[in-house]
């Protein structure tokens, strides 16, 4: 809130566009292109910060400052109903971790959703993304609307939704999937991990396939409409015309896509929370996190977890960005 | 793009130079396979709007269970019952529901609003101005917007207790920015690089004063980007549910989805199912209607944050 006021006077000049327009010839593009006065560079530079910083120190404040205080809260034994026994112990909650088999089941449950999700939405995105970019103008708002309902619901209104669906109390699954063999009224399906887990995914792929969608859509409208018609009239099937003209030209939306989404995944704690809250195996790296941090109130521990999760993610990035080339800046706004 | 795939047989048909039977013939044909393309969008829509709007409908109807009705095993209520909306509406979980509705709002709002003007100040300058740093801004959000939430939980948890934020409106809506902001720079950036920005140079050289040429080309341009970053940005702020839960703990700031885990049943014996259904279906109510009403923006606004340049 305290930022908002410092950043009163600079909002007002927004004349200081002003640079623009002195040094733009009629006709002529921005005038920064046209190598301003020192001065003149100075001060948009300045009014720049003016402008960005505010978003910018929150940003870091939110972020850097918490993270730098797990980091330096995971070196202590630290549990807040004993704070008077506070120690510090170096990189032991670390070795208490990793030499847990729940951290590494966790760590694989995490990785089991992360995979199997976002291969499933990959492929339904591609195809809702399809459908969106193809539909004829009578279905076109209908079928964007429909499937904007699951991207803005709440994520545990979704899990319960799939949890009442499939519960053996409220549940009616069970009874619509009787006459399949292997299925009966007296499936409970959260009582096992492999079952809880196949409904958290349909929640999971459900709440989160618009979103793979609507990246892909963007991507697929980036692929001219006219290589994929020369493509036909030299007689490509439509098969084809998929895997060797529109795939190739949207690998960077793709790419981007399945980061964001498998980034997301990672973090999976609502669904699992509402559905199972990590019984039968079902337990993964976030809630592990919170259940030791704010259910047991082993700060250092819970900080250790939160730290190596972090860290997890930002594996998961520089992986993508680095080997696999996920260009963000040149496919997220920097185009111009 | 929506007629071309209509329009292929007809084309087809058209090339033929004379009117002879043959071309009737095609013509009949044309407007057969687009009546056919017609219905076979119809279906894919239909099937489409299942999978999407199933869960919806389905909490929806147990919603209007009542509680000896819900292991009734069908998908619909063997009589349809407002029991539960009554509960959480005028009953006894009325306090705990209708807080957590007003904190919901309340913190989403003021989390939305402070994220969008700041990102739009932001965003301004990336896409207007030539300034150092104006990259690491983008990368610094773009980190922010993959950072996993539970790791801030455990510090924000023990920092809260410190400064007396924990359980509080701006308990949440500190870390809220955390999730609104980046998304709102990203998505602003993209949608400020599309305005033509000559636009008020040229309302200038008619005689407009800065401040006229600003507000009338400018701001009309600018205007649908600001309100659909904010639609975006809600929808997150309004999903929250890891922060909710562990930085309250009472009625004083739990947002309604860390309000649902906490329900309980009218007795010790009887599941909340109902009333938490009912609640789940009234937080989906404006999520639905800015989705009817807005689709078009919100579609925007994702695509051309997200790929688009």
């Amino acid at each position: 809130m305290s930022a908002v006021p410092t950043n009163v006077p600079a909002v007002d000049p927004v004349d200081p566009a002003d640079p623009h327009r002195g040094s733009a010839p009629p006709g002529g593009s921005r005038g920064r292109r046209k190598a301003p006065t020192s001065e003149r560079a100075k001060a948009e530079a300045r009014l720049g910060w003016w402008l960005a910083g505010p978003a910018f120190v929150i940003m870091v404040a939110v972020i850097f400052y918490p993270v730098a205080q797990a980091v330096w809260d995971s070196l202590f034994s630290y549990r807040l109903t004993a704070p008077a026994d506070r120690e510090f112990i170096g990189l032991r909650n670390y070795a208490t971790i990793l030499t847990d088999g729940v951290f590494w089941s966790a760590l694989g449950v995490t990785a089991l959703i992360t995979v199997v999700t976002v291969f499933v939405e990959l492929i339904l995105g591609f195809i809702l993304a399809m459908i969106m970019h193809k539909a004829i103008k009578s279905t076109r708002g209908l079928v964007r609307t429909v499937i904007l309902v699951p991207y803005g619901i709440i994520t545990v209104v979704s899990a319960y939704s799939w949890y009442y669906m499939f519960s053996i109390d409220s549940g009616y699954v069970n009874n619509w999937l009787s006459w399949l063999p292997g299925f009966s009224d007296e499936l409970n399906w959260f009582a096992q991990g492999g079952t809880s887990l196949v409904v958290i995914m349909f929640s999971e792929i459900w709440k989160t396939t618009p979103f793979i969608s609507l990246l892909l859509l963007a991507g697929l409208a980036q692929v001219p409409d006219d290589l994929s018609e020369a493509a036909a009239v030299d007689g490509a099937n439509w098969w084809q015309r998929l895997s060797r003209v529109v795939l190739p030209n949207m690998k960077a939306a793709i790419m981007v896509a399945v980061l964001f989404r498998a980034l997301d995944a990672f973090r999976v704690f609502d669904s699992i929370f509402i559905m199972t809250n990590g019984a039968y195996g079902t337990e993964v790296l976030s809630l592990l996190a919170y259940r030791t941090s704010i259910g047991r109130l082993e700060i250092g521990l819970g900080s250790a977890i939160s730290v190596v999760l972090f860290l997890c993610v930002a594996l998961i990035a520089f992986v993508a960005i680095k080997v696999f080339n996920v260009d963000l800046a040149g496919s997220k706004g920097g185009r111009k | 793009m929506s007629v071309e795939a209509t329009r292929v047989p007809a084309g087809r048909a058209a090339r033929e130079p004379d009117p002879t039977a043959e071309e009737l013939e095609g013509q009949k044909t044309a407007r057969r396979a687009k009546r056919n393309t017609t219905i076979g969008w119809w279906v894919l829509t239909v099937i489409v709007a299942v999978w999407c709007l199933f869960p919806v409908a389905s909490i929806l109807a147990t919603s209007f269970k009542v509680p000896g009705d819900l292991s009734n095993g069908q998908f619909l209520p063997t009589t349809p019952s407002t029991v539960n909306y009554e509960e959480i509406l005028v009953g006894d979980s009325r306090q705990l529901f209708l807080t957590a509705l007003w904190n919901s709002i309340g913190i989403s709002v003021i989390a939305t609003a402070i994220a969008v003007v700041l990102a739009t100040l932001c965003a301004y300058a990336i896409a207007r101005l030539d300034f150092p740093g104006k990259k690491v801004v983008l990368t610094v959000s773009l980190m922010v917007s993959m950072f996993p939430v539970i790791s801030l939980v455990t510090p924000l948890f023990n920092m809260w207790r410190t400064l007396g934020l924990y359980d509080t409106w701006p308990g949440l809506i500190i870390p809220y920015l955390s999730l609104t902001l980046p998304i709102s720079i990203w998505t602003l950036t993209a949608f400020f690089q599309q305005i033509p920005w000559e636009l008020e140079q040229a309302a200038q050289v008619d005689g407009a004063t800065p401040l006229q040429a600003f507000r009338k080309a400018i701001v009309p341009l600018a205007l649908p980007g600001v309100f659909t970053t904010a639609i975006i940005a809600f929808f997150i702020a309004w999903n929250d549910f890891v922060y909710g839960i562990s930085l309250t703990s009472t009625e004083a700031a739990r947002p309604v989805p860390a309000a649902l885990a906490f329900f309980t049943g009218a007795s010790q014996f009887e599941s909340p199912t109902g009333a938490i259904s009912a609640a789940a279906i009234i937080v989906t109510i404006p999520v639905v209607l800015l989705v009817m009403l807005f689709q078009k923006q919100i579609v925007a606004g994702l695509t051309s944050g997200a790929v688009k340049g």
